[in-house]
């Protein structure tokens, strides 16, 4: 099929940057959406203009590392990422624009990339049980209900990709944060450090300029890996207890 | 005393150190000594790793904050390593390419991590692990090493669980497990189908939080280009910032490389897009010896290629064939039909045909090259893909099999399957667009993991003193095949709990002479990368990277793939040799060496895997028997099975770089066994 690309190009943090348009032909159903951008750089190449950066690493949907506002939708179409997603998603003669992340808090890097070093700071203040090597008693010492190892797990998979920051209209990033305050929360390895943790990660979370939840719901109908908005809740109510306990 | 024996006082050789009479390989290599020390402690088996961590000096806690240690890679190894060396004190400096350490491609793992637990109660033992893990890698591994690895596999999981790793559990909350590869016990941990990605999240939020405490520090997207050897030790990296392009020196008084394995030299695998050679080959061009990279892991059941656009491809948990069952039809004439209009008399079930025992459950090798065989004889379904043969002509063949759910559907009910294999096939339909409950899967092989790697010696020193290597990128547990859920094993007791425990040895020597930015050694180091990135931008020639990748993928899928001949790896040796001249006459980077530029990275990247691809071929060669993901054609049972000839080649294939135009140096060491005796293995 034939595609009219409307691509953002912008060559470093502080050009200006605008949208291009490409024309490509060639591009079959059964190519991921990448594959058909490494189609569109090797022709750019064979023009010698310079290759569309944007990033990707795993391609099979887990690394978080490809992100791309795709028609307006942070991964496209589809709830998958958009390295999974494929082009019979589209039709011959479609329009297609396609721009990185919007958000204050990941500034742009060149083309189609962003900086999402935001997520590691916050994942340092707090995002992680305190177990140094070496000191863990016997795995089975304590048992874990069920239930919560299965929400525990649920909200684990979040792939740190962004997706709803750019979703939401506030660039909050309360879904990423609350998926990591339950799966640790869940957890009765995670009771020691709940409350400061969850003090800890916000205030990092408004450090970094990410705005505030107003409940809108963007980010769990963007997020690929479906972290339901329910753990918004759960870090809210983590952090009025966390309040009363002072 | 047979050379290699010199750890065995009082034990008992298994086997006969290996005499060589074939020499495939005559003139691509020079012989040179035998490696006859890798460090490994003596006495009996279980008793040799607290003995070294008994003998090996310690740092005292005050001195640690005076060590520098440099460590290349965020997966499970590097992530691990770099958590528990800075939990411990020491100056870490972490790398990786990927915008973020908790990218690293040890997130794609899905099945599970090995751990003689024994909470089945099923019989399982460090030792029987230990046996599981040196009979599945076919006798090619180091048996002290693999003691070690199984012996500290239970610390690992008490660690993740500690850290919040949500491992799957009963209902009593207890941790459950799942047998795995093949194995008589249930001894694998899991976390559904996102194990790796779950150990590896742990591992990092580990590191983040060294990172908070100032003992770690973080540089992401940044690609090690060089290793810095000061008076005969490595003493840092020259690496590139991949935002600003500017290339930078680290120093410091050790080197890790937790860089991964190098799939991508085929260029279709199941490795994520960035991952590479280069930090492993810099290291190795600088003295380090590459050891048996001929050993390449084939993974049966992967999402097949579609075309020429494909970039990777996607791994099918082999939990599939417990289910499924394999088949092509009976007739070429089939294979462009809907498999569901091909009667049940025409179909082949050429796996359940040929090996009755095991049928669809054979080891990993073996399935993979039965489907390649029936697809060479134009049996293949799914998409034509076209293939260029040795005398340049191009031809078409269908590359997939199929595996057909629907007798399991039928007797187990579909909510069943659904329920064990959910995620899996979703997947499998958003990337095909075919419903698998309804029409067959097809898959087919795909390169999934090397065994070989940089050599290292007991305590994970490269040949470089002060270089050391963690995870996939060394060579050390799997001998020539590696079991399933056994990566994500290894690469976590290497970084949590055998290279904190061996590294201290070696710094107990340090802090090592101060050396700064100006000393000549490390200028010379800046400097080969310099001109070599300045040489990659200045070719201006005619092809893509991506081009010469592919073509080079090519060679090595189809003479270093699932089937080597002598006469096919010397023709890709020739051909290879044809395309690193391509490469640097004729490849064409564009945009500017000092900002980002993914081209560029990549240019860095293929050059490399051009080099090593000839060293593969060149060990394929010289070994002229079939072991694990080692298959050579001319060594095969009558029943087309693989082949070992322990008596010439039970050694490890260690290679030093020998110069720019040189061949490569075979050291050999040779593999004595005292803990367990080799035997030939059967599926039939």
């Amino acid at each position: 099929m034939k595609l009219t690309l409307k691509i953002w190009r912008q060559a470093n943090a502080s050009d200006k940057g605008a949208l291009k348009t490409y024309e490509l032909d060639g591009v079959s159903q059964d190519m991921s959406f990448l594959e058909m951008l490494d189609l569109l750089n090797e022709q750019l190449l064979h023009n010698d203009e310079e290759p569309v950066a944007f990033d990707s690493d795993c391609r099979e949907g887990i690394c978080g590392m490809c992100s791309l506002m795709i028609n307006g939708e942070a991964h496209g179409p589809e709830v998958t990422t958009t390295c999974q997603l494929h082009m019979r998603s589209f039709k011959d003669g479609d329009t297609i624009t396609i721009e990185p992340w919007r958000a204050a808090s990941f500034p742009i890097v060149k083309d189609l990339i962003v900086d999402r070093s935001a997520f590691d700071r916050i994942i340092q203040n707090g995002g992680y049980i305190s177990a140094n090597t070496g000191s863990a008693p016997e795995a089975n010492s304590v048992p874990a209900p069920r239930d919560k190892a299965m929400r525990a797990f649920n909200t684990a998979t979040c792939i740190g990709c962004g997706a709803c920051v750019a979703a939401c209209p506030n660039g909050s990033a309360s879904l990423f944060l609350g998926a990591k305050i339950t799966h640790l929360g869940e957890l009765p390895q995670g009771q020691p450090e709940r409350y400061s943790r969850v003090q800890s990660m916000i205030g990092q979370h408004d450090a970094e300029g990410f705005g505030g939840c107003t409940n809108i719901g963007e980010c769990a109908a963007a997020c690929p890996k479906e972290i339901p908005l329910d753990v918004i809740s759960q870090l809210n109510k983590d952090l009025r207890k966390s309040m009363i306990l002072g | 005393m047979a050379a290699g024996t010199h750890y065995l006082p009082g034990l008992t050789p298994t086997n006969e150190a290996p005499v060589q009479k074939s020499d495939d390989a005559a003139g691509y290599y020079v012989l040179g000594d035998k490696l006859v020390d890798p460090k490994t402690p003596t006495g009996p088996i279980a008793e040799r790793w607290t003995t070294r961590k008994f003998e090996n000096r310690l740092v005292n806690p005050a001195n640690r904050r005076k060590l520098d240690i440099i460590i290349v890679g965020t997966g499970l190894a590097g992530g691990a390593a770099a958590a528990t060396l800075g939990e411990a004190g020491y100056n870490v400096k972490s790398f990786c390419y990927q915008d973020s350490p908790r990218r690293a491609h040890s997130i794609a793992a899905q099945g599970g991590i090995n751990a003689s637990k024994n909470y089945k109660s099923d019989g399982d033992s460090d030792y029987r692990l230990f046996y599981d893990t040196v009979k599945g890698g076919d006798y090619r591994s180091r048996e002290s090493n693999v003691y070690r690895l199984a012996e500290v596999s239970t610390n690992i999981i008490d660690q993740c669980v500690a850290q919040g790793v949500p491992f799957a559990r009963e209902y009593g909350g207890l941790l459950d497990n799942r047998s795995f590869g093949g194995v008589q016990v249930s001894r694998t941990f899991y976390a559904r189908g996102q194990t790796g990605q779950q150990l590896l999240l742990g591992a990092y939020q580990a590191m983040e939080r060294q990172v908070a405490a100032g003992t770690v520090e973080q540089f992401t997207r940044h690609e090690m280009l060089d290793v810095i050897i000061v008076d005969g030790r490595a003493r840092g990296i020259v690496a590139r910032n991949m935002v600003t392009g500017e290339i930078e020196t680290h120093l410091a008084d050790a080197v890790v490389l937790a860089t991964g394995g190098y799939g991508n030299v085929f260029y279709l695998s199941t490795n994520a897009m960035g991952s590479n050679v280069m930090a492993a080959w810099r290291a190795h061009r600088k003295g380090a010896y590459m050891a048996n990279p001929c050993y390449t892991q084939i993974h049966p059941t992967c999402i097949p290629v579609t075309g020429a656009h494909q970039s990777k491809l996607t791994l099918m948990s082999e939990s599939l064939r417990n289910d499924g069952r394999i088949w092509v039809p009976k007739k070429a004439e089939d294979c462009t039909k809907d498999p569901r209009d091909i009667p049940e008399e025409d179909r082949d079930y050429f796996l359940e045909r040929i090996y009755p025992a095991f049928g669809n459950l054979v080891p990993r090798d073996i399935a993979s090259r039965a489907a390649k065989y029936m697809c060479d004889e134009g049996r293949g379904v799914g998409p034509e893909v076209e293939e260029t043969q040795p005398d340049g002509t191009v031809k078409k063949f269908r590359r997939g099999v199929y595996l057909d759910l629907g007798a399991a559907i039928e007797r187990l009910g579909k909510d069943k399957i659904e329920e064990k294999y959910d995620n899996l096939l979703d997947m499998y339909e958003r990337i095909t667009g075919e419903n698998p409950y309804e029409v067959p899967m097809r898959i087919y092989p795909a390169v999934h993991y090397v065994m070989g790697g940089l050599w290292v010696d007991y305590e994970l020193q490269t040949s470089i003193t002060g270089l050391f290597c963690a995870g996939e990128a060394n060579f050390s547990d799997h001998g020539a095949n590696r079991l399933g859920a056994s990566a994500l094993m290894q690469g976590l007791a290497d970084g949590y709990f055998v290279l904190p425990n061996t590294i201290t040895d070696y710094l107990a020597d340090g802090p090592f002479e101060k050396i700064d930015e100006s000393h000549p050694a490390v200028v010379e180091a800046l400097e080969g990368v310099q001109s070599r990135v300045e040489k990659l931008m200045s070719i201006n020639g005619e092809r893509s990277v991506e081009s010469i990748h592919k073509e080079l993928g090519q060679i090595m899928w189809e003479y270093c793939g699932m089937d080597r001949r002598e006469e096919g790896l010397k023709t890709a040796i020739g051909l290879i040799r044809e395309l690193k001249k391509e490469f640097w006459t004729n490849v064409k980077v564009l945009g500017s060496a000092d900002s980002l530029n993914q081209d560029l990275e990549k240019a860095n990247r293929v050059a490399d895997f051009i080099e090593l691809g000839e060293l593969m071929c060149i060990d394929a060669l010289n070994r002229r028997e079939s072991c694990g993901g080692h298959f050579r054609g001319e060594s095969q049972t009558e029943e087309g099975e693989a082949l070992r000839h322990d008596d010439e080649f039970a050694y490890v294939a260690a290679w030093e770089f020998g110069g720019e135009d040189g061949a490569p140096i075979l050291h050999k060491e040779d593999l004595i066994y005292t803990a367990i005796e080799m035997k030939q293995r059967s599926y039939k």
